[in-house]
């Protein structure tokens, strides 16, 4: 077993346990974190695979964004943590089907001799020093699958414009500010200057104010 | 040197790199002290007023008079906190600011790890740092440092996107995501090949959200010690000095960036005589100076952003000034004035 095995293994190993950790946690927020930490791992093991671009980008999407959003609704939420295991053991039954099925469907693809790239069904090509998975991406992403890439991004900002128009509510009472009317103000638009007669009434001579005051 | 590495055998490479991480490691933590030191003097001056005078020569022992100061109290743990997680936040907080030092070049040789996609990684490793600010808010079991963690998180995601199209400026100018090589790629005879001047318009962008980002003044919403309670109200002692030390080593951090990225890193002022004969480590450290000064100089004078003025400034103002700058320098490299975005 040489050293490269070795870092595999602990890093698969973190994963299988943080993955289990997210389902079988207790508290929602551990899980979430959890979550965090099979993100990072399986990044580390993209790493590993020479897909640098990949695992970047899981860490900075991810780990960085979604996840952070995602802690975010999990730490507002009031979760009672009874109520949500009531129904753990009566639906047991029908997500171990599930969950078996689905097992079965990946050994069958995975399986096949035409899942693999060079038909062996041994590990990728190994790249040598000057390679680049970040080139490559964007050389392969840039001119073979320009269309499907574009197209791709175009539903992705109909569904961001579309869910933004789905939960805006315009709300009539709702306070702003204006930063380009606060600059464009002038003098005029707040301050009124206004002729006021001096006040006879008030203006007392001095000889007629009271002395005891003063004295005593 | 020979001698160690035949002694050590197979694991002289983990040892030599861990004696690189200590260099670079060590003299960032006394810089962090010292740009507390820093910190309170200039703006000591700038309100004219002395500062830290009383320990040592000028005051020079200060930070470590605080250090050992903070090192000897109690770290109280909330009896309602979470205690896992209230210990965790700190450490998290401080990871990602050491651990993004590792592709941090100082010179075109001076570099722990010199991989292709270096500014990539910086960003990802950055973008981790806000958790140690949300487990620390929640983990504490406390209306207002939870409050006070969800405006900080807020704050960090929203400036993310438009230091990140900042950033995406600038590989497009140098055409690699490799930090030697943008350094390399902004190599002229003055001062006005270094991208400040093509990508004004990134360049503060990337300052302020910078500034937004590492929550200091007039950002910093997320502790506003002063008037708001902040997301590390219940941290005491060593646990509250791990939040400082990683404020600080994130401010050295973005300071380095910018004058990598935008500054011409080690490159000189003046390719010529006088100028190319001080070594680029010392311009490097110069230019750092620089930006750490501009950071010290902000909280002296600016009043603090309200918090829905932050939010507009980060998604009205500053994305769409970035997203038509890359339009701009996007085009432009399609025409024959290309070579000034090079």
């Amino acid at each position: 077993m040489n050293a490269q095995m070795l870092i595999f293994y602990l890093f698969a190993t973190i994963l299988l346990f943080a993955a289990v950790r997210v389902v079988t946690a207790r508290n929602p927020v551990h899980s979430a974190l959890y979550l965090v930490l099979s993100f990072f791992t399986a990044a580390a093991l993209w790493i590993m695979l020479q897909a640098e671009f990949l695992a970047i980008v899981l860490v900075l999407v991810y780990v960085g964004a979604v996840m952070v959003l995602f802690l975010f609704v999990v730490m507002m939420l009031d979760i009672n943590y009874d109520t949500l295991r009531e129904g753990f053991w009566s639906n047991l039954p029908f997500a171990l089907t599930v969950a078996i099925l689905m097992a079965a469907e990946m050994v069958v693809v995975l399986a096949g001799r035409d899942f693999w790239a060079n038909g062996s069904g041994s590990v990728p090509t190994l790249h040598g020093p000057g390679y680049s998975n970040t080139k490559e991406l964007g050389r392969l992403i840039y001119t073979e699958y320009v269309y499907p890439f574009e197209i791709a991004s175009v539903i992705l900002l109909v569904a961001i414009v579309a869910a933004i128009a789905l939960t805006l509510r315009r709300r009539k009472d709702t306070k702003f500010q204006d930063p380009a009317a606060q600059i464009a103000v002038r003098r005029n638009d707040r301050l009124r200057i206004i002729p006021v007669a001096a006040d006879t009434k008030l203006m007392k001579k001095p000889e007629d104010a009271p002395q005891s005051e003063q004295t005593s | 040197m020979e001698f160690l590495q035949s002694l050590l055998g197979p694991l002289w490479p983990l040892v030599w790199t861990l004696v690189k991480i200590v260099v670079i490691v060590g003299p960032l933590l006394l810089a962090v002290a010292y740009v507390t030191y820093a910190e309170r003097k200039v703006i000591g001056y700038m309100q004219v007023r002395i500062g830290p005078n009383r320990v040592g020569p000028l005051g020079l022992l200060q930070p470590i008079a605080d250090g050992v100061k903070l090192m000897m109290k109690e770290i109280i743990i909330p009896s309602g906190a979470n205690k896992k997680l209230f210990l965790l936040g700190p450490v998290l907080a401080m990871a990602p600011a050491l651990a993004a030092w590792a592709v941090v070049p100082f010179s075109p040789e001076l570099v722990l790890a010199n991989i292709d996609a270096s500014l990539l990684y910086i960003m990802a490793i950055t973008s981790m740092g806000v958790y140690g600010i949300v487990l620390a808010g929640w983990a504490s079991n406390s209306k207002y440092p939870f409050l006070g963690a969800m405006r900080s998180a807020a704050q960090i995601v929203s400036y993310e996107i438009a230091m990140g199209f900042a950033l995406v400026g600038v590989l497009m100018a140098a055409q690699s995501l490799n930090l030697v090589e943008i350094v390399n790629a902004q190599k002229g005879t003055t001062f006005f090949s270094w991208y400040w001047l093509p990508l004004f318009p990134m360049f503060v962008v990337y300052l302020v959200s910078s500034v937004a980002e590492i929550n200091r003044a007039p950002f910093d919403v997320a502790e506003g010690e002063s008037e708001i309670v902040g997301f590390h109200a219940e941290y005491s002692g060593m646990a509250f000095a791990v939040f400082f030390l990683a404020e600080y080593a994130n401010m050295i951090l973005v300071a380095t960036l910018s004058s990598l990225l935008f500054l011409g890193g080690w490159l000189p002022l003046f390719d010529i005589a006088p100028f190319n004969w001080i070594p680029g480590f010392f311009w490097l450290m110069a230019k750092i100076c620089f930006v750490l000064f501009l950071f010290l100089w902000f909280r002296a004078t600016f009043p603090r952003y309200r918090y829905d003025q932050i939010m507009r400034l980060g998604w009205k103002v500053f994305i769409p000034v970035t997203l038509v700058w890359l339009l701009v320098v996007g085009g432009m490299m399609q025409t024959p004035l290309g070579y000034l975005f090079h």
